[in-house]
């Protein structure tokens, strides 16, 4: 696959009402906001089922998440097939989105998850924590080097 | 209750497949009688600061934040509310049908994703199947065509939602006094289209609930199934309508306690009880009292309280559910399932009628009226009866806001379901896999929602704890992998 003929999907997910659980629409948005070519990017609540479509509609994936574990400001990693229980409940999990994607829908996109740490997910709130923010800012550039079609093929994203 | 006896808790959190976080603790004596369950449910506090001083025109799409499963519930019961502010008494046709189409798309995607995504493995592989086992990516392995169809439902759905109210996290469409779009043709032909194999789908998916349910009638008679009244609201004329109506609500004998009564009068009838165990509060008809005035909303309850379903499939399916299970038609909980198909074969049919129905395309959008300080917005969402109570000043700010929704209404239906199955599953202290799986198949069955959408990856172990009296942890268990098997204290 040559990085120019790459459909790539950001699929960012969490809640902009909940602190730092808007990491992943806002990283989703920005990419959204600066029209890539060949970059659809899209923010949701939860993954659902039916995002395996979109899933599948790609050559490559980013699903896009806030984390409250590990000490990294961000980190990616690949995401397999996986028949596992999501404990978000009404959501599922990326692995299960695509295991769904790769079994209905013929997909085999090249799937990634990047998480950003976050700190505080506490009552209603619009906005995110100072060190969020930090980390938001790196993630966004790990993530725009990757979405760059000239270094797609050398960083292996 | 004897308050000398020696007790012992048995905690499960959070539950798996359940919104936010979950505990369930069953109280028992030392000869494993249980005495008491509860179903704890953290419920987040602070939507009332959240809206307070913000402009009453925004709170339609802040209050989808309350939660991402159900966000448009949220913006429409909010924007019902927010008409009455405007004084918009009667909605011009585009932006009522409009509305109803988001509405009823969204009964139809969220009544696809609890069938097909959390309710079919418990049916389809039984209630003692593997845990893992039990999850929507094994349905895919072995029943595909079930599989597929759920997710083709879901897509319908969502692309509904999506051209009326608009980005899915972003929904705008649903203004006070109105819609700020109606369709267009093109979107309008896109789902005419597709209406065939969506009413084809939400067919079979009747089908399989009522195959299972039939099925399986002895047992369900006897699991988690309680008496109880109902509620929900029904149109002037007694038929099921989820977009808007009057109050209604039956005793677990049929009969009526409440009828047609305005939802801006819902606080002289209904209140809310504080319990020192639980952060959900506990509604009650006050003419009963907290003891006997509770009741269940939602699918089940909807076809309890309705007198027909002013569409002919879905009606067709009503009654031979209430013919089928005649007095278990008002007990079981487990006929949620069977009734939550039926209302999404009705959903099918209402965005079929609609989308034939021009008005979608016109383009007079907005109502306006006189301007009022308060005001109550109702509506049927998937999981029951959602209110929203809001004062707004003279200076177009939020003073306050009240929200009952659809699982703190089933706050006390789900703790008896609970109670129902300990009694009959738990044995001593252990905690054998069995009833894990009995209780959270007893609670799913009313697709709880718990205002929550914060999910921070890797957050949400399955934990099953034994403590007893003076809080010892007497076993404990992991559903992540991490003990491996259950252990149980004496």
């Amino acid at each position: 696959m040559t990085p120019d003929r790459n459909r790539v999907l950001v699929l960012g997910f969490g809640n902009p009402g909940r602190g730092d659980d808007a990491l992943g629409p806002l990283l989703a948005e920005e990419v959204a906001r600066r029209r890539l070519p060949g970059v659809d990017a899209d923010a949701t609540y939860e993954l659902q089922i039916e995002d395996a479509v979109a899933v599948a509609a790609h050559d490559r994936v980013y699903f896009v998440d806030a984390t409250v574990e590990g000490g990294h400001p961000f980190r990616f990693e690949r995401v397999r097939p996986e028949p596992g229980i999501d404990f978000s409940s009404h959501g599922i999990g990326p692995g299960g989105v695509v295991d769904l994607a790769e079994r209905h829908f013929e997909s085999n996109a090249e799937c990634w998850l990047l998480t950003v740490r976050g700190d505080d997910f506490g009552e209603f709130q619009e906005g995110l924590s100072a060190r969020a923010r930090v980390h938001f800012e790196a993630a966004l550039a790990a993530l725009l080097e990757r979405l760059d079609p000239q270094s797609a093929g050398a960083n292996g994203g | 209750m004897n308050p000398t006896a020696s007790r012992r808790h048995v905690v499960i959190e959070p539950l798996t497949r359940v919104e936010g976080h979950g505990k369930v603790t069953i109280e028992i004596d030392d000869d494993g009688r249980v005495r008491q369950s509860r179903l704890h449910i953290v419920e987040f506090r602070g939507f009332e600061r959240f809206v307070q001083g913000r402009p009453y025109w925004e709170v339609p799409v802040l209050v989808q934040r309350l939660c991402g499963i159900c966000p448009v519930s949220h913006h429409l019961a909010a924007a019902k509310a927010m008409d009455r502010i405007v004084g918009a008494d009667a909605l011009p046709p585009t932006a009522e049908k409009m509305r109803r189409l988001m509405h009823y798309g969204q009964i139809l995607q969220s009544h696809a994703l609890h069938f097909f995504h959390l309710a079919s493995p418990d049916l389809l592989f039984g209630f003692e199947a593997p845990v893992d086992d039990r999850n929507v990516v094994a349905v895919a392995r072995r029943f595909p065509d079930l599989a597929l169809m759920g997710i083709q439902l879901r897509r319908f759905g969502q692309e509904i939602i999506e051209a009326t109210a608009g980005k899915r996290i972003h929904g705008t469409g649903a203004i006070p006094g109105g819609v700020n779009q109606s369709l267009p043709v093109e979107r309008r032909d896109h789902f005419r289209a597709q209406m065939a194999e969506v009413l084809r789908s939400s067919q079979r998916a009747v089908e399989v609930a009522r195959d299972y349910t039939t099925a399986h009638v002895d047992e369900l008679r006897h699991f988690a199934d309680f008496p109880s009244s109902h509620l929900s609201l029904v149109r002037e004329d007694g038929a099921m309508d989820l977009y808007d109506g009057r109050i209604r609500a039956v005793d677990a004998d049929g009969r009526t306690l409440l009828d047609l009564l305005d939802v801006q009068a819902y606080r002289e009838v209904m209140a809310e009880e504080v319990r020192d165990w639980s952060y959900m509060k506990f509604p009650f008809l006050r003419e009963r009292g907290p003891e006997d005035g509770w009741y269940r909303v939602g699918p089940l309850a909807r076809m309890n309280t309705c007198d027909c379903i002013p569409s002919p499939l879905a009606e067709r399916a009503r009654q031979d559910f209430r013919k089928t299970l005649g007095q278990g038609a008002r007990r079981v909980s487990m006929a949620y399932h069977w009734a939550r198909m039926i209302e999404m074969l009705h959903a099918a049919e209402v965005v079929a009628g609609l989308l034939e129905d021009d008005d979608l395309l016109g383009t007079e959008l907005c109502a306006r009226g006189e301007r009022r300080t308060e005001a109550v917005g109702a509506i049927e969402a998937p999981r029951g009866t959602l209110i929203h109570h809001y004062e707004v000043g003279e200076d177009d700010l939020v003073r306050r806001a009240n929200l009952i929704v659809s699982t703190t209404h089933n706050n006390e239906a789900m703790n008896r379901a609970v109670r129902r199955v300990a009694e009959d599953h738990l044995q001593g202290v252990e905690i054998r896999e069995e009833m894990l799986n009995r209780i959270e198949v007893a609670i799913r069955a009313y697709d709880p929602c718990l205002s929550c959408a914060t999910h921070a990856m890797g957050r949400m172990p399955l934990i099953v704890e034994v403590v007893d009296t003076s809080g010892r942890l007497r076993a404990r268990r992991s559903r992540d992998g991490g003990t491996g098997g259950a252990r149980s204290g004496d």
